[in-house]
Order: C-alpha cells, then sequence, then structure tokens
C-alpha cells in the first residue's frame, strides 16, 4: 500500500501522484500520514482509490473528488469534497464550513457535526451528518439530498430548489421558501438507501422528517419581495 | 398690432428629465425594477478624453510599415507551469453559454483563435463549441458554480475566478426563465423556465485569506500548470488588486462599470462601480507597490472599443485588455440591418438591451433555435478576427508614432487629458499643462 508522510513528503508530490494512477494497477489502497491540519489534501483525485487519511485535514479535503473514497480519521476543515462528482467521503470526527458545498454526486458522511452551509449550493451530492448541522445549511440547494440525524441550525434549506432534505432532530427555523412535506412512501424508501450507504444503523426512517422547496420563489413576483 | 404678453416657454427639468419620468411611470405601472443587459449607458470619463502626444524633438517614431512593434503578451508567469502566449495583447470576456447561444459562443472561439487570442467562458459551464473553436480557452470558476467539473478545469488553458464584474460589482448573475432552454437546464442542475439566480459570493470561501487556500486547491487540481486569473469589478482597485496579488492570482482582471452583463437591474449598472478610466492606474499602483507590475499580468476591461483605447490602457500599465460588449457588436450585435425586428421589440438597432429576453433577432443572446440559426458563426467569427485585426493595427500605430516597438512599452508619458477629471483618474496632465490633479500643483 503506498503511503504518504506529509511530515517529510510535500502535498504537490501527493496529489501527483493521485492524480497520475498507473492504467490496470491493482494497488488503488493509499494512506497518507500526518495530515496536520493540511489544506486541499487528496483532491482532484479521479480513479477508484481507497485513501486513508490518519488525522484531522483543513480545506477542501477531496475537493471535486470523483470516483475515489477518502476516509479521514479526524476532522475536516471549511469545504470538505467541495464540488465531489462522485465517489465518497467520510470524516469520521467533525466538519467545518460549507461541507459539500455545490457538490454534484457521491456521498459524503460526517459521523460527527458540522457547521454553518452544509451542503450550499448543493447540486446532486448526498451528504449524511449523524451529528447537528450549522446555520444556512442546503442554502440554494438545486439537487441532491441532506440527512441530519441531529438538529438543524437557522434557516434551514434558505432559497431551496429541488435539494431534498432530512432531518431527524429540530429545525431552529426555515429558510425562504423552504417547507417541511409529507414523508411519502418513495422517501422513506430514498432516505433508507441512504442510510445504508452511510453505514448509519439503530435508525428508522420515520423518525425523520422532511423539508423541500415551496417552490413560490422560482420565478421573480413583486408579490413576493419581502421574502428576498 | 395685437400685443401678447410675452410668456414664459415650456421648461422641462434637469432633474425631472425624459427618462427620469418615464422610468418612474414604468415602476408604478409594473412594480418592478428595470432589468437590462449590457454596461453603463451613462457618459462617464472615458479614454476619449485622452490623447497621446505622439514622437515630437524628443521622441524618436517608428516607421509605420517597417519597424515591428511587438503585440504579443504572456500570461500567468507567476506561478503556473504552463503560461499563455498570445499574439495580441486583445482578449475576448467571459460570456455565458445561456446568456449567449452557442453559434455565438462558437463564433467567438473562432474570431479569438483566428486572431492569437483567448476566449473565455461564462457562467454556465464550458460547452464543447467554445472548447473545439478556441484554441486558449480561459474557464470562469464563479460563486454558482454552474457546470464546474475538474475534467473541464484541466482542459482549460487557464482558470479565472470571479470574484466580481464591472456592471455589478457586489452583484450576482441573472437568468430569467425565459432563456432556460433544456440544454442549459440541464448544464446548470435547474428545473427549465425557473429564473436562475447565480450567488453573488462564493459558496466555500470568504475573503483573501481563503481564497489563497483556495487557489492552492485549485492549483494541487490542476498540478499548477494552469494560470490562475482573479476577475474584480472596478470598486477598490488599488485594495482588490492587491489582495488579488496577496491571494496568489497570476493575473488580474479589472473590469470597469462600462463592462457588460447578460442581465441585472439597471440602478446596478448605472450606480454601482467606477469607470474603468479611473481604476487603472490604482491597480496599477498597487502592483507596483508590491514590486509585481508586469509578473502578474493586468487585464483591463470595460468600455474598450479601438486600438486607441487599447493603447491608452497599456499606456497606464495595463498588460492586455479583454473586450466583450464590443465583440458581440463585431459579431452582428444591434445591428441595423434588423432595425424592423428591434422596433417591434420597442427599442432600436444600438439601444436594444433586453438580452434577458431572449428575442435577440440577431441570435446572439438567445436560446431560441430559430434565431440562433440566424448566426452564421463563420462569418461571424471572421468579422470578429478582421476587428481585433485593425484594433491591433491601430494600437501598433499609435505605439510607432509614440516611438515604441513594442505595446508594453507605451508609458503615461505618452499621454495627456482633455479634462481635469480625466486628468485626475488617468494621472496624467491636463492637456497644455503640467498638472496632473491630486499629484502636482496648477
Amino acid at each position: 500500500m503506498p503511503t504518504f508522510d506529509l511530515a517529510t513528503q510535500d502535498l504537490r508530490d501527493l496529489n501527483k501522484a493521485l492524480h497520475t494512477i498507473p492504467a490496470g494497477t491493482n494497488d488503488l489502497d493509499y494512506e497518507i500520514l500526518n495530515p496536520r491540519g493540511s489544506h486541499a489534501v487528496a483532491v482532484g483525485c479521479s480513479d477508484p482509490l481507497n485513501i486513508s487519511v490518519k488525522g484531522p485535514v483543513g480545506y477542501y479535503c477531496g475537493g471535486m473528488n470523483a470516483e475515489a473514497t477518502i476516509t479521514v480519521k479526524g476532522s475536516a476543515g471549511p469545504g470538505v469534497a467541495e464540488n465531489m462528482m462522485s465517489g465518497m467521503v467520510v470524516i469520521e470526527g467533525d466538519a467545518s464550513q460549507y461541507a459539500g458545498a455545490t457538490g454534484r454526486g457521491g456521498m459524503l458522511v460526517i459521523r460527527g457535526n458540522a457547521a454553518s452551509r452544509c451542503g450550499i449550493s448543493m447540486k446532486g451530492i448526498d451528504i449524511v451528518v449523524e451529528g447537528n448541522i450549522g446555520h444556512m445549511s442546503a442554502f440554494m440547494g438545486q439537487s441532491g439530498h441532506l440527512v441530519v440525524l441531529g438538529d438543524a441550525g437557522e434557516a434551514l434549506g434558505d432559497s431551496l430548489y429541488e435539494a431534498k432534505l432530512f432531518v431527524r432532530g429540530t429545525v431552529k427555523s426555515l429558510g425562504a421558501d423552504c417547507i417541511e412535506k409529507e414523508m411519502r412512501p418513495e422517501h422513506h424508501e430514498t432516505l433508507a438507501r441512504l442510510l445504508e450507504k452511510a453505514g448509519v444503523t439503530g435508525v428508522e426512517t420515520s423518525e425523520f422528517k422532511r423539508y423541500g422547496s415551496a417552490r413560490t420563489l422560482y420565478n421573480f413576483n413583486i408579490d413576493n419581495a419581502d421574502a428576498y | 398690432m395685437t400685443y401678447h404678453n410675452p410668456r414664459t416657454p415650456p421648461r422641462k427639468s434637469w432633474t425631472f428629465d425624459d427618462q427620469t419620468l418615464a422610468e418612474i411611470r414604468r415602476a408604478a405601472a409594473t412594480g418592478i425594477y428595470d432589468i437590462r443587459g449590457a454596461g453603463a449607458k451613462r457618459k462617464l470619463p472615458h479614454f476619449d478624453d485622452l490623447l497621446f502626444l505622439g514622437a515630437s524633438m524628443s521622441r524618436y517614431p517608428l516607421e509605420g510599415y517597417r519597424e515591428r512593434c511587438d503585440t504579443s503578451v504572456d500570461l500567468g508567469t507567476r506561478f503556473a507551469k504552463k503560461p499563455i502566449h498570445l499574439k495580441i495583447p486583445i482578449t475576448i470576456a467571459g460570456m455565458s453559454f445561456g446568456a449567449l447561444s452557442g453559434t455565438a459562443k462558437e463564433a467567438l472561439g473562432r474570431g479569438a483563435s483566428a486572431a492569437g487570442t483567448s476566449t473565455t467562458t461564462g457562467d454556465g459551464g464550458m460547452t464543447n463549441e467554445e472548447r473545439d473553436h478556441s484554441q486558449t480557452l480561459v474557464y470562469q470558476y464563479l460563486p454558482s458554480r454552474y457546470g464546474m467539473n475538474p475534467t473541464d478545469l484541466r482542459r482549460a488553458d487557464a482558470i479565472e475566478i470571479v470574484v466580481g464584474q464591472g456592471a455589478k460589482p457586489g452583484g450576482g448573475g441573472m437568468l430569467l426563465g425565459q432563456k432556460i432552454s433544456d440544454r442549459v437546464a440541464q448544464m446548470r442542475n435547474l428545473p427549465k423556465g425557473i429564473d436562475q439566480r447565480s450567488a453573488c459570493r462564493h459558496p466555500d470561501w470568504t475573503g483573501p485569506d481563503d481564497l489563497e487556500i483556495k487557489i492552492m486547491e485549485i492549483r494541487e487540481i490542476t498540478d499548477w500548470e494552469k494560470p490562475i486569473y482573479i476577475k474584480v469589478g472596478g470598486a477598490r482597485p488599488y485594495y482588490d488588486t492587491a489582495l488579488a496579488v496577496k491571494a496568489g492570482a497570476d493575473v488580474v482582471v479589472l473590469d470597469g462599470m462600462q463592462g457588460g452583463t447578460a442581465a441585472t437591474q439597471d440602478v446596478f449598472i448605472e450606480n454601482v462601480g467606477q469607470p474603468t478610466l479611473a481604476c487603472i492606474r490604482p491597480a496599477v499602483q498597487a502592483l507596483q507597490d508590491l514590486g509585481m507590475h508586469r509578473k502578474v499580468q493586468l487585464i483591463v476591461s470595460g468600455g474598450i472599443r479601438s486600438g486607441a483605447d487599447v493603447a491608452k490602457a497599456m499606456a497606464l500599465g495595463a498588460d492586455a485588455v479583454s473586450i466583450g460588449s464590443a465583440a458581440m457588436v463585431a459579431l452582428g450585435d444591434n445591428d441595423p440591418q434588423y432595425e424592423e425586428e428591434y422596433n417591434r421589440l420597442g427599442t432600436t438597432a444600438g439601444a436594444y438591451d433586453d438580452w434577458h429576453e431572449g428575442k435577440d433577432p440577431a441570435g446572439i443572446t438567445t436560446q431560441d433555435p430559430e434565431l440562433a440559426a440566424r448566426l452564421d458563426p463563420v462569418a461571424a467569427g471572421r468579422r470578429l478576427a478582421n476587428y481585433l485585426k485593425v484594433m491591433t493595427l491601430e494600437a501598433q500605430t499609435i505605439a510607432r508614432a509614440c516611438g515604441h516597438n513594442d505595446l508594453h512599452n507605451l508609458e503615461p508619458e505618452d499621454l495627456c487629458a482633455l479634462t481635469i477629471e480625466a486628468a485626475a483618474m488617468a494621472q496624467v496632465p491636463l492637456a497644455g499643462t503640467e498638472w496632473i490633479p491630486g499629484k502636482t500643483r496648477f
């Protein structure tokens, strides 16, 4: 298993190596030691790698990830898995702001809490947070799913488009144009699938509420000016 | 003889002129602000207010048709492994597929490539039309991140992080539902027909310290190959430029308030930002203070129309300029041949700016397939290439007359100003004097 020790090796060499995986190789497991809050760890991967990061990371870990599975044995700084295309990123600790921002696919799992703006402008990513999430999460979320086992902060789903939100705990407040919606059977199925994929057990889909867009702000109407 | 008492003739208010009265009535009738495309239309101090001095006893001119005057420019020499080399210092500004038709984007690519320069994507992602027809393509990284993906990031020749634009510093994008076709909707992950509002702030960084880390991430994703530009609107050009350098930019793109937009509020376009002329010297000063002039390249845009404008911007310290509105006109925008159709839309050729409505008779600012088909991308591309060639020749003519064998050797000392305002903004002497307001005593 290739191992990179960021205490002694350069981040640039790490990412370059992750971008130039020899065709046909079976050696797809990577270990990264001593990240010590480094930024941009394992960004821009485009192969089905299994990357284990042994410690906390700084900004943008797993940014624009495609196909790789990245597990961080620690917490993550802002923008983890930003603009992820596919694959999976798992944070075993907490995540800072903008987790999964603009993500287009794949799954981001945060075993701890996520700070504000989790899933901001999400465009297809699935995000599962086992703890709580901060304010303005899923702001302008376009598509994908945000699942929260804990509580959500203020203004959840503000200016939401078609992203679907599931929250098990309390929601401090809903943002503009975000409303609670009925949990129909297909939503239970979707949620069960997401929880299973994220490796979450011991919770029932019936414990969650669903939130989505009221779609009243989709086309400008002067009568809605107070909402802007 | 009958004597009539003299009467005071009707007098219209300067403050409440016809345009103002009409806007008040329009607002009262509709309850919504006016949205339009293009840049500031108000009269502003501009390059027209500057003149070149030319050669004289103390300056030796170059022979117009014999002695070489270099026009090429390298962009991204600070950090990028693969800087881009352009034959001419006039680039095509960012304009989105969505705002423009696919044929218009193709035409821009064809024209720019024929002239040896770059074109730029916009808010909506990269299309194959523009990638395939653009020899050098700059990929915009915008707050909305519509269409953003690592594959396009890597197949771009440079990356432009958009912090702001001259038409609306501090404003986001707007593409109204009329132009959200199936393809545009698919590229932007949005339902068809809804108003698409692009955020005004980036979703995953706040301020220049974060931006420095964001740029590092993009460089890591692209293995430090691509030049990274930062585009700012003409707001606080000294500090914006200094902070862009601090954040790690290879190139700063500075867009004054005459720079166009696909659509935003008229009140925003006309009342926020600074004229291009006022932005250049503070930005250059910031680069000089940091010892980065010519190391971090400065591209100026917003109201560049001719080779004279190119030469003036470069004399004030720009490394290159960028055109958007002028390039659209070269393609065929606002052409009088469509006057009857413009009239039916309630406007006239030269004034058409309802680009957000998608009804452009010239087939440029539309997603209507029938209208878009009116624009022949080959012929339109040729017109753009011709226009770029003329601008370059004009700029060379002026540079030679000032005694320079490279457009980049033009300098503020080649200029004088016709108005006190322009003298103050461009920091060149008022014509016939040595007075630079704010710098020297009259």
